[in-house]
């Protein structure tokens, strides 16, 4: 490291500008200089000698996308996916942070294990990882982990993800005890009991086919308790993602009564529906379930009108040789970072239902600002995470061309419009298609 | 040993309307391709003498059975109905097999069928299993039951025995009580009498029959007492306790209180009620030996015809494969 670092310097011009962090909603350019986002609109006269410039005309430039639960599977589940091809993945999505969550083996609910994911992190050189340590030791639901070392190694959140903290007294102490640390827990909210072993959505299309059926009730009432807990304690608590009408309609109550909860749901559950089981296809074995058209119809709603938070990727990659059993034997589990962006755009912003603007408050300053991390904006000072994308580029998703090393996708075959064209973590160009 | 006996010159010709090379479920059939399924299987049932004699439609083909869930009746049945038509056929098992040693069940299904065989008839506990295989495998793929989705030679062969007696399913009552919930020969039934004109009642206690299904347009009954004098066919179907979690009735005394077809229960019914059950039966849960054993149970018939509908199926898939 002999050499003089390089200063960079790059013009992003005549792209749309869209950041709901500063409700900059309008074409403009944008300066980057050492990887620092340093002015919206300068006059070429401000510009530095030798700046690049990239061409945006015709396309969004955003923030680059944040998503709050990214399975990574390393360690212990290389064959699904590893820090390097899920960084990668992430970066092909749009998404410059990722939260990886804690269900690795072992799982992360030690210190060390926090460093091991960052170190492996650092060089992959992809998304910027942030860990999610475990809420329980060895994510039992019994004990609580040690937080505040996890916290210190650089947690930036808590969560026995994809399981729900099945215990209410150990839910509601780690609430308590968290706000020491003022880090948020992440549950995904559902009953076992309830839940029952099922595996797709508990309606018209399980009863048809003979399927186990997840009842809506097994997600409902886990998240009543969620909120409830919550508001004893004054915790910061993140609900989901969540998939049926009946959690919206508890979340919308509780915002209204002034509770601090955010809430998170899938694009497959904003985008298909229980219908497409009918192929047996496990590609369809997702999770949350791919519920009936009524609940789509409102989860879109509630992303919308912002009762949902967050759109969260809900990368749960899974080997091929997992995937093609099967709908019993397959697990859940989709590949979603590589379509989510396109499948917003073309399920929910080009049929009108959100806005850009919405769309990327929902993908990346509300995740940001939940899991209290720096990105989701492009406010002078920060780091140059942003993404330039094509929003009418068409093409035909086939998992098999997926960076991610699990290639089953709930949307393959279908085509989507919009395209990510460049992706930029501190001011460096990670992932560009030519 | 009549059943070695083999005629020579079979006369029965190919219905114009079958073109499937797969029997996966009767849902996706139309009324018409159910009518040539059981115009067919008694058009066999007489060839072959009541399914007892041998004729050589189908020789040089060959039949694997491929299970990956227990059954006695329908296995054999499959291989009966294949042997009376002159096939060869293969026998496979999960137990001992490669299953058991991590295969995947298509990995397996590929195999059997690189020995070259013209159908797999398949079970599984899982409902879809025949679909997959049907989009893997170049033969015919014939469902013998995937979990509590479908069993469509179940169907066939209740329809078929139905119509024997009653000359036609259009306008009957027939009413299904029981285990609806994990039962493939329910949804079987339901989807292919509907087809055929049916009024179908599904009964039984509200957490083996979902209220789903009067959104799909069924009628649905708790108290079997209730709907009893209005129907021409009882189908009781067996408790599956295999497939339950947890018991969703207090007590199998209590269950054969309030849905056993017993004695009483005979005098409400109509003077020419046909009793079925797919079997196999639990004496003294869903009926009763005098009822089972009664002038009005069909039950040995519908085992009869259990093989000529697998003639048949056998047949029109292999027919409509070589047209292919």
């Amino acid at each position: 490291m002999t050499q003089e670092p390089r200063r960079s310097r790059l013009l992003v011009e005549n792209g749309h500008l869209i950041d709901p962090s500063q409700q900059l909603d309008r074409i403009g350019r944008i300066l980057v200089v050492d990887g620092v986002i340093t002015a919206i609109d300068p006059s070429d006269g401000d510009l530095p000698p030798e700046t690049e410039r990239v061409d945006a005309k015709n396309h969004v430039v955003a923030p680059g996308l944040v998503d709050l639960g990214v399975e990574m599977r390393e360690p212990g589940f290389e064959e699904d996916e590893t820090i390097h091809s899920g960084g990668l993945a992430a970066l092909a999505g749009g998404y410059t942070t990722v939260l990886c969550t804690s269900n690795t083996a072992p799982c992360i609910d030690s210190p060390g294990a926090v460093e091991f994911v960052r170190q492996k992190a650092a060089r992959a050189a992809g998304a910027r990882v942030h860990v999610i340590g475990c809420l329980s030791k060895n994510r039992e639901g019994e004990q609580m982990a040690e937080l505040g070392l996890l916290a210190e190694a650089g947690a930036v959140a808590f969560s026995d993800a994809p399981r729900s903290v099945p215990n209410d007294a150990l839910l509601k102490r780690a609430l308590d005890y968290c706000r020491m640390f003022n880090l948020p827990i992440f549950d995904r909210p559902e009953v076992p009991d309830l839940a029952n072993q099922g595996i797709v959505h508990d309606g018209q299309t399980a009863l048809i086919l003979g399927l186990k059926g997840l009842p809506t009730e097994a997600e409902d009432l886990a998240v009543a308790r969620d909120v409830r807990l919550a508001e004893a304690t004054g915790g910061r608590l993140h609900v989901g993602p969540v998939s049926t009408m009946g959690a919206v309609d508890m979340i919308r109550r509780v915002k209204s009564r002034g509770i601090k909860v955010s809430a998170s749901v899938c694009p497959h559950n904003l985008c298909l529906s229980d219908k497409e089981l009918r192929s047996f296809d496990a590609r369809f074995k997702v999770h949350p379930p791919l519920r009936s058209e009524r609940h789509v119809e409102m989860l879109q709603q509630a992303v919308a009108d912002g009762t949902i938070d967050v759109i969260q990727s809900g990368h749960m990659p899974r080997s091929r040789e997992k995937k093609m059993n099967d709908l019993d034997l397959s697990p859940f589990g989709a590949a979603t970072l590589e379509t989510t962006l396109a499948s917003i755009n073309t399920y929910l912003i080009q049929t009108g239902v959100m806005n850009w603007s919405a769309a990327v408050d929902r993908l990346s300053t509300a995740p940001a600002r939940i899991a209290g991390i720096p990105g989701g904006t492009l406010q002078v000072g920060a780091n140059a995470d942003l993404i330039i994308i094509d929003p009418h580029k068409k093409w035909t998703v086939d998992g098999n061309q997926f960076l991610s090393r699990c290639n089953s996708s709930p949307l393959d075959g279908k085509e989507l419009a919009g395209q990510v064209l460049m992706t930029m973590v501190g001011g460096e160009t990670r992932y560009k298609v030519h | 040993m009549s059943s070695l006996h083999i005629e020579t010159t079979p006369s029965i010709e190919f219905p114009k309307g079958w073109k499937r090379r797969h029997l996966l479920d009767l849902e996706s059939l139309t009324a018409e391709e159910i009518t040539i399924l059981l115009d067919t299987a008694q058009k066999l049932k007489s060839l072959t003498n009541n399914c007892k004699t041998k004729v050589p439609l189908l020789t040089g083909k060959t039949c694997a059975n491929l299970f990956f869930e227990n059954s006695t009746r329908t296995r054999n049945s499959f291989s009966l109905a294949a042997k009376r038509l002159g096939a060869d056929t293969v026998e496979f098992s999960s137990s001992g097999s490669s299953v058991a040693k991590g295969e995947t069940f298509v990995d397996t299904a590929k195999t059997i069928e690189a020995m070259g065989v013209d159908w797999v008839v398949t079970r599984h506990s899982t409902p879809g299993t025949p679909h997959l295989l049907s989009r893997e495998l170049g033969c015919s793929v014939l469902n013998a039951g995937d979990g509590p989705h479908d069993h469509p030679t179940q169907g066939l062969l209740d329809m078929l025995t139905i119509r024997q007696h009653r000359g036609s399913i259009k306008g009957l009552t027939v009413a299904l009580v029981g285990d609806i919930a994990h039962s493939r020969t329910a949804r079987s039934n339901i989807w292919g009498l509907s087809k055929l004109g049916a009024h179908v009642i599904i009964c039984g206690p509200p957490t083996l029959v979902s209220p789903r299904w009067t959104e799909l347009g069924f009628e649905v009954a708790h108290h079997l007492d209730d709907i009893l004098p209005r129907c021409d066919v009882l189908n009781l179907l067996r408790i599956q306790f295999e497939r339950q979690k947890a018991r969703p009735f207090p007590s199998v005394h209590e269950y054969a209180a309030l849905y056993a077809m017993n004695g009483e229960r005979m005098k409400k019914a109509k003077n020419d009620i046909l009793i079925m059950a797919p079997g196999p039966i639990n004496r003294g849960v869903e009926i009763t030996p005098e009822v089972a054993d009664g002038p009005h149970s069909v039950i040995l018939e519908q085992v009869n015809n259990g093989i000529a509908v697998r003639m048949a199926a056998l047949w029109l898939l292999a027919g409509a494969q070589q047209s292919n």
